[in-house]
């Protein structure tokens, strides 16, 4: 078997040089993964963006009983969150990541709004969350 | 204060049939004798007008243009003026441009300018003030919450739209501040435009700190509350506080929880403007107690 750095020198100086970068590159991602596993306790991470007037992803297919959390950010201005069925509700800030755990306890389909005043499309301001065991 | 005559001119001018009667008050129950060293409290009456929504244009009422200035010539044809007009926000209808708000607002002013009466007290509705936390409101009507006293009644109008979330810490506390100056026995009127209770969140029909404010009124015994954002009469205890509604002058809401949203219900061309009134209201010294006269806007109701 051939030993690594004999590997390593027998390959030329620039495609070496590009491998290290990539293995650095890899490790720092997992490590970041690791990181971002850690602060969510391994949690599934559902983005959700808001903007007037519409939430992007508008639906959400999650597992009853499995775990989630909603990381939900505001692209313009002041929108609300909320999730009757659920439980859930936040504030959506501009820039600023906000989470809420959840954990669906029910199967079925619950509707989400905007429920802080944003301008004439807020009461259309909406999205589903859809639970399924 | 709206004496008989001045009831029936309001009946003839809503045209019979379409007037919704509201009356009697609780928690303003205490002769003003019966309280030594407050202010004495003499008869008088208001008009509460309410969600005019200036600016809209859109099937929820093709008459958006006459809606209001009618309001305003109905209130000036009466032969006993009242003594002054509150107006419970949604003064317009909101809009992202800056400038196209100001624009409706100075046009609604000019439309109330022609008002008889001269003393008319603003609050913001989100339309006016919850896109750009009431800057432009301001600039045009003044301070979005503020107290006056009035022949011996204390008014005080809250603030629940500028910021979504609610009145905050710092008006609360001015709210503190104020009610602290006042006698447990004090009339007092709270005028907002969103409800302080929880009418109906589902819908926002609340004020998510509305709870602390009515917190802070509830060791006073004569306490009313006045408010719009409906767009309908309704009426509401919470304990001794008594919370009224008024009607919009733009188009009627559904009954709190009776459609899954709160839409405009569809403006009916038989019968033009139904749903939608100013509100009288008669403060009366023995026993101190308001009396409610809804008024509708009726087509030709205005001569």
């Amino acid at each position: 078997m051939t030993p690594p750095t004999s590997f390593l020198r027998r390959l030329g100086k620039r495609t070496r040089a590009r491998l290290m970068w990539g293995v650095a590159a890899g490790a720092l991602i997992a490590g970041g993964a690791i990181l971002a596993a850690a602060r969510t306790g391994g949690d599934r991470v559902v983005r959700i963006f808001a903007e007037r007037y519409e939430y992007s992803p508008a639906r959400v297919t999650l597992k009853k009983g499995q775990p989630v959390i909603l990381e939900l950010v505001s692209r313009d201005r002041l929108h609300g969150f909320h999730v009757k069925g659920l439980d859930v509700r936040a504030d959506v800030l501009p820039g600023q990541y906000v989470r809420v755990r959840a954990v669906p306890d029910k199967v079925g389909t619950f509707p989400f709004t905007c429920d802080l005043f944003c301008g004439s499309g807020h009461n259309d301001m909406n999205g589903m969350i859809i639970v399924v065991n | 204060m709206i004496d008989t005559r001045t009831k029936r001119e309001l009946l003839q001018l809503a045209g019979v049939g379409g007037v919704v009667f509201a009356s009697s008050l609780a928690g303003f129950g205490i002769s003003a004798s019966a309280q030594p060293g407050s202010a004495p409290v003499q008869d008088f009456y208001f008009i509460q007008m309410s969600d005019s929504h200036w600016g809209y244009a859109g099937p929820n009422n093709p008459d958006m243009k006459v809606t209001l200035p009618k309001a305003v010539a109905l209130i000036n044809s009466l032969s006993i003026q009242p003594d002054f007009i509150i107006f419970t926000g949604d003064l317009t209808h909101n809009t992202d441009d800056p400038f196209e708000r100001r624009i409706r607002m100075r046009e609604f002013r000019d439309i109330v300018a022609k008002l008889k009466v001269q003393t008319v007290h603003f609050m913001p509705g989100e339309h006016d003030a919850g896109l750009d936390q009431g800057v432009a409101y301001k600039e045009m009507f003044g301070p979005t919450h503020y107290a006056f006293s009035y022949k011996g009644v204390e008014f005080i109008t809250l603030d629940n739209v500028s910021d979504p979330r609610g009145m905050g810490a710092g008006q609360l506390d001015w709210l503190k501040t104020h009610l602290a100056t006042l006698d447990p026995q004090a009339r007092i009127v709270v005028l907002a435009h969103r409800p302080i209770f929880d009418l109906y969140p589902q819908w926002e029909w609340a004020t998510r700190d509305g709870g602390a404010a009515i917190d802070l009124l509830m060791p006073f015994q004569n306490v009313t509350v006045f408010y719009g954002h409906i767009h309908q009469e309704h009426h509401h205890m919470t304990c001794h506080i008594a919370h009224h509604s008024a009607k919009s002058l733009a188009w009627p809401l559904p009954f709190p929880g009776s459609k899954p949203k709160p839409k405009p219900v569809p403006w009916n061309a038989a019968q033009p403007f139904k749903g939608l009134g100013v509100r009288g209201v008669t403060a009366e010294t023995r026993p101190v107690r308001f009396d409610l006269l809804e008024i509708p806007v009726v087509k030709g109701g205005v001569a």
